[in-house]
């Protein structure tokens, strides 16, 4: 009886309100300590470097990256009528083209070859996805060699069949074709692996009734493989577009830019303002312009996909 | 004519013990066969093999006299209901059931007016443009039974098509398919755990029981003699009343508690093994009238169901259940007389489980001709 009425009271007394803004406030402080480590890592290596890039790109600086004068908008409007740029651009552009389409279709057809059942078919699972353990400086060593005026197999094939060899590397013409194909094929493992699991996830159920339906191997293709896997496609096509924009190892090792600047990819170019010209102003504004572009593509390519892809 | 023939059918999973075990089965043109047992006894598998979605381990599958254990589905002309539904997500519930008729080219017009009449029967006419995973489970199973239904293929394979739909919308679907079924001239296998359903629809039936056929026939045949303890215990609702027995003194004793007076006649072959397991079902334990009461038991429990009373004794250590017609004001702990007859009960082999000798008044008491 007594502590009945005690009970009573403290209900009475008890404000709601304030007991549940303490236990917000304490869930939000426990959320930010979990979250500190990232906070503190993202901070010192992305958010700090953002804006100090957004600053340096106002200014000019000194050959240590000190910013000496301020100049306002001018690297921008520079950096747009020069050619040089210009050509950068473009062959960035022609780069991702090349690329993420080449590197996605190739990777869907593989994966899709690779997902029947058949004896042995991890060997071929294993061999398609093996590119993705290599190192892009392994690869383009591997490729140097390939694309070897004299010595690379690819010319000698040509020899082979009576077509005179290629500079691949060298050429104007073909340069910015060669490191795309060495591109791609650095990028097959990643997609085909990712391709291949979102393939494995589909239940086997829907084939079994397409089956008995009487669909055709391109009718369940069309009606059911692609639509099943377009957000595994959606995400693939995000990282490699992503990725292509950012290419910088592979040029560096085959062309370092060249000839004629015909793989002068826009990471590249901003490596040599900055580091080979120690023009840290330009370099900072290029990489802002990169920044903006590669924003603007995602975005739209998440309004256009998210009408397209179907998520389960 | 056969449409379905299963000649020394066996299947077994990566060459482990066999999941079905020589089965031998032939299903007529236009029958509405039923396949039932408890779970995991290879109903599904049995149907899948029909299908052409699992590989045949052993013996020989016919369909229309064509031998089409290499046939892919799709060159063996049915339609199936999958006991997960196996809807495209992706697509809508119109989308879903026109996905067949689309990949055989069947004319836009003729694809409407099926999808109409389908949608229209299976109450989903509301439901066309919505994706499967904004419809509920029994809407889902409709959606997988339009599907088929819409193929119009001459065999169509069911697995547990009604298992999630309420007890209303199950005993119209059940009705519903059985008159499609007439009306088109369908060879239906269709597949069920519930006894009451196998009942209700089969022309025929099958049990099932770890791979092994236990009995094929008739839906009353199954029920009247039970060719063993599994199908005696499998059909009817409530269950037979089992219980051990021994010839004694000319008597019948069961459990050792209800003694039983026996036609003289029938003790030589009732005690030739060793071991009597007897079955009566829940209609034929009768309320005992002043001339024929033979026996009085005590009420344990008493269950109301409107038109129907049902009572449970205490025989021994098994529980029997009796089925009174009508509303019985009977408590717990109340002797009521009833009246058992050995005309009533079927005699089975314990050990090998088979029947020796069926019920034998049930053909002249209850079979009405009509
Ligand atoms: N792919 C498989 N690999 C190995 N064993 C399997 C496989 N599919 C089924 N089985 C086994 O085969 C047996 C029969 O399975 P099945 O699916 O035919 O049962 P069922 O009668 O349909 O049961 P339920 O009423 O639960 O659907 C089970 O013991 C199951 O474990
Ligand atoms: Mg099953």
């Amino acid at each position: 009886m007594n502590e009945m009425t005690i009970h009573r009271e403290s209900l009475a007394t008890v404000d709601f309100e304030k007991v549940k803004k303490r236990q917000r406030m304490g869930s939000f402080f426990k959320g930010i300590l979990f979250l500190l480590p990232s906070i503190v890592l993202f901070s010192v290596f992305l958010f700090y470097p953002m804006v100090r890039t957004i600053y340096l790109s106002f200014f000019l600086t000194d050959n240590s990256g000190v910013p000496t004068v301020f100049v306002g908008l001018d690297n921008f409007t520079n950096i747009f009528s020069s050619p040089i740029f210009q050509q950068s651009l473009q062959s960035t552009i022609l780069f991702v083209l090349y690329t993420v389409p080449g590197a996605i279709l190739i990777s869907l057809f593989l994966a899709v070859i690779a997902n029947e059942k058949l004896r042995g078919i991890g060997i071929f699972r294993t061999m398609f996805s093996s590119t993705m353990g290599i190192s892009v400086a392994a690869a383009s060593v591997f490729w140097m060699f390939l694309f070897h005026p004299t010595m690379g197999w690819l010319n000698q094939l040509l020899q082979v069949v009576g077509l005179d060899g290629i500079g691949w590397l060298t050429d104007p013409k073909w340069a910015l074709l060669s490191v795309s194909i060495s591109t791609v094929w650095m990028n097959i493992g990643f997609t085909f692996l990712i391709l291949l699991g979102g393939l494995q996830s589909i239940d086997s159920y829907l084939y079994e009734s397409a089956d008995i339906d009487g669909a055709g191997y391109f009718y369940k293709l069309r009606r059911i493989t692609i639509p099943m896997l377009s957000p595994t496609l959606f995400f693939v096509v995000t990282v490699t577009l992503i990725n292509a924009f950012q290419t910088f190892g592979q040029i560096d090792m085959l062309t370092r830019g060249g000839p004629q600047n015909e793989t002068n990819l826009i990471v590249y170019s901003i490596y040599q303002e900055a580091f080979m010209n120690y023009q840290y102003g330009t370099a900072s504004a290029q990489a802002i312009i990169l920044f903006l572009i590669i924003l603007v593509i995602t975005i739209v390519q998440f309004k256009l996909g998210e009408r397209k892809v179907h998520y389960q | 004519m056969k449409q379905v023939e299963l000649m020394d059918v066996s299947k077994a999973y990566e060459k482990q013990q066999y999941v079905l075990d020589e089965i031998n089965l032939s299903i007529e043109e236009g029958e509405f066969f039923v396949l039932v047992g408890p779970s995991g006894s290879g109903k599904s598998t049995l149907l899948r093999m029909i299908a052409g979605l699992e590989d045949i381990t052993d013996g020989t599958l016919k369909i229309n006299d064509k031998v089409v254990n290499h046939l892919p589905p799709k060159d063996r002309n049915l339609s199936m209901v999958f006991q997960n539904y196996a809807l495209y997500p992706h697509l809508t519930v119109e989308q879903n059931i026109l996905f067949g008729l689309n990949a055989k080219k069947v004319n836009k017009k003729e694809q409407q007016k099926r999808l109409k009449e389908t949608a229209e029967m299976m109450g989903l006419r509301n439901y066309l443009k919505r994706k499967p995973k904004q419809l509920s489970g029994g809407q889902r199973q409709r959606v997988a039974l339009a599907r088929s239904v819409v193929s119009e293929s001459p065999l169509c394979l069911m697995d547990e098509p009604l298992s999630n739909l309420d007890a209303k919308l199950r005993a119209h679907m059940r009705i519903e398919i059985r008159r499609l079924q007439k009306r088109l001239g369908l060879t239906m296998v269709y597949v069920t755990h519930d006894q009451v359903e196998a009942m209700t629809m089969g022309d025929r039936i099958m049990v099932l029981d770890n791979g092994k056929i236990q009995q094929v026939g008739e839906p009353i045949t199954l029920y009247n003699e039970p060719a063993n303890l599994f199908v005696a215990s499998f059909i009817g609702s409530p269950k037979m009343n089992m219980g051990n027995a021994a010839i004694i003194d000319q008597k019948l004793v069961i459990e050792g508690v209800l003694k039983i007076p026996v036609d003289p006649a029938d003790v030589a072959t009732l005690t030739k093994n060793n071991g009597l397991t007897v079955g009566i079902r829940a209609e034929h334990i009768f309320q005992g009238t002043s001339e024929n009461t033979t026996h009085e038991l005590e009420v344990i429990n008493v269950e109301q169901l409107g038109n129907e009373t049902l009572l449970t004794f205490e025989i021994g250590k098994e529980l029997w259940t009796a089925k009174w017609l009508g509303q019985w004001r009977v408590d717990v702990g109340d002797k009521v007389p009833v009246h058992i007859s050995t005309k009533n009960i079927s005699f089975f082999d314990t050990e090998s489980g088979q029947l020796m000798k069926p019920a034998s008044i049930i053909n002249e008491q209850e079979v009405v001709a009509i």
